[in-house]
């Protein structure tokens, strides 16, 4: 644990530092115009304090966006339209939902894949030239289209979601559930097994590595989904309308502040999703 | 006169490889009666591993007739009539031994007693009483090897086919498992079919060699052992059994001047 953090700290450090170098000089063209303006000359230090606490800067400062970031989160009532919390909230509902949607038609399509030849010559193709498509041109027409059908609100955005999040499940389920080698399909002949019986005892078990690895990719690709969902829908509400907003009216340190949310929760996601499979997978001798 | 067990009857196999057509098995014939121990020897690419997984349905000859209790090797596999026992263990890890022994019995559809009876029956046959709980991980590459015998004994066919099962393991540890085979053969009288490459393990156990050459892959000898069916170790040691082993190796090389 020691010989680790010491490295992880110097690479923030880096990180940290490069972020205030590339801030005071993105910033410090608006810092000489405004002295010019007023008809004074910036000397390097006051310049460099002017570039820390701009209320609209080119790129924030790193504690401006915590600010932003502290402010939005425990500033406010949880429901108010400035609250990063409520933001949160509705895209976390969005993900999950387009997640889960996401995950089952993945498996299920995974398991027609390998029992059929026919839709594995069918079906994989088109898997993979949905996401070749950008989604942010997919996206508001999957809204426009829902929507003159009468379906709007949380399901048009979670079938977004489920649009990214399917791919990587169906991928890597379908690696999974041929992952048995021929000795471990041989035993289960001698046995005379059903198929089904070949399915539930020996391939399910078999991808559950699979499984997990692919619900990480899926659940970080869930909320970037919704996000994109989130900004074609004139929406007012989750992260992704926050970042619209921001971008709007130049707030630069609402809509860093809406980025760094959005990354703490696939985060979130992510190790939630990393902490089920460790117990899963020690569970079943797999780890 | 007594029916065999196993009859094959110029029993070829190709397969059509890229490379052209590989003759895994020519013109095989052979006869295996109930209760016998017949080992194949041979050199790789002899087809010894391709005639026992023909005999359990899991390849099907191009040509000629394969009998096994009187049926077609096929219907035999689906009346349940093998016990098969690869080289590896193959063991899920995420069931107990007890949990992979019970597995072909979940398939058969015993009851939950009947499961349980077996399970802990064939345990004890094998030398793994007290161990049902462990998992694969916990337990050595023989006593994993051992418990994948007990998963082939345990819904009692009268055919054990036995695929190099202790080619993975130490010559002390398999010395031991070839012991405990024996004695498990003489208790429960199956009829068991062994491939290995090792003369003195092939020697030792059976009461039938076949001696098989490659390209194509065909029998050269069958050798009846004139031993005793109470076989310690040490009757390793023996003239008879060096004698034996003799004549497996001449046919050995015999194959290979060809």
């Amino acid at each position: 644990m020691k010989h680790t953090i010491l490295p992880v700290v110097t690479v923030l450090a880096v990180v940290v530092l490069f972020w205030y170098g590339a801030a005071i000089w993105l910033n410090a063209p608006w810092a000489y115009d405004q002295a010019a303006r007023a008809g004074t000359t910036l000397g390097w230090g006051d310049m460099v304090a002017q570039t820390m606490e701009q209320s609209r800067p080119v790129l924030p400062a790193p504690h401006q966006v915590l600010a932003g970031l502290w402010d939005g989160i425990t500033g406010q009532k949880i429901t108010s339209r400035r609250s990063l919390v409520w933001h949160g909230g509705i895209t976390l509902s969005v993900t999950a939902l387009g997640f889960v949607i996401g995950t089952v038609a993945g498996i299920l399509l995974a398991v027609t894949i390998i029992y059929s030849r026919t839709m594995d010559m069918s079906v994989m193709p088109w898997a993979i030239a949905s996401q070749t498509v950008p989604i942010v041109a997919i996206a508001p027409m999957v809204i426009v289209v829902l929507a003159s059908l009468g379906i709007k609100g949380v399901v048009p955005k979670a079938l977004i979601a489920a649009y990214l999040s399917f791919f990587p499940v169906l991928v890597g389920m379908v690696k999974g559930l041929r992952s048995p080698d021929s000795m471990q399909l041989d035993l289960l002949r001698t046995y005379g097994a059903s198929d089904a019986a070949v399915f539930w005892r020996l391939r399910l078990p078999s991808s559950m590595p699979y499984l997990f690895a692919s619900l990480k990719v899926g659940v970080a690709a869930s909320v970037v989904g919704t996000i994109v969902a989130e900004l074609p829908a004139g929406a007012m509400a989750g992260l992704g309308a926050r970042l619209l907003q921001g971008s709007y009216h130049g707030q630069t340190i609402q809509i860093w502040a809406a980025l760094f949310t959005a990354a703490i929760l696939a985060a979130a996601l992510v190790g939630i999703v990393s902490l089920i499979e460790r117990r899963v997978l020690k569970r079943m001798g797999l780890a | 006169m007594k029916k065999p067990v196993i009859h094959a009857q110029d029993v070829s196999l190709t397969f059509q490889t890229n490379d052209g057509p590989v003759h895994a098995l020519k013109d095989v014939n052979l006869a295996i009666n109930r209760g016998e121990f017949v080992s194949f020897i041979g050199p790789s690419g002899c087809g010894k591993t391709t005639f026992l997984r023909c005999i359990a349905a899991l390849e099907t000859p191009t040509s000629g007739n394969l009998h096994v209790n009187s049926i077609s090797a096929e219907e035999a596999r689906k009346a349940r009539s093998y016990g098969y026992v690869f080289q590896a263990p193959g063991l899920y890890p995420w069931r107990t031994i007890a949990s992979n022994i019970r597995l072909p019995l979940e398939i058969m559809n015993y009851t939950k007693q009947a499961q349980k009876e077996r399970v802990e029956k064939v345990l004890d046959l094998v030398d793994l009483k007290g161990f049902g709980k462990k998992y694969p991980w916990q337990l050595s590459g023989g006593m994993q090897q051992r418990a994948s015998i007990a998963r082939a004994l345990s819904f009692d066919a009268d055919i054990l086919l036995m695929d190099e099962p202790f080619g993975a393991l130490d010559e002390i540890v398999r010395d031991k498992l070839n012991e405990e085979l024996l004695a498990l053969w003489a208790r429960t009288r199956k009829t068991i079919g062994f491939v290995t490459h090792s003369i003195p393990e092939a020697v030792y156990l059976s009461t039938k060699i076949v001696v098989m050459s490659p390209r194509p892959g065909r029998i050269t000898d069958v050798i009846e052992s004139p031993l005793p069916k109470d076989r310690p170790l040490s009757i390793r040691d023996t003239p008879e059994f060096l004698a034996v082993a003799q004549r497996v190796r001449a046919g050995l090389e015999a194959g290979h001047g060809t």
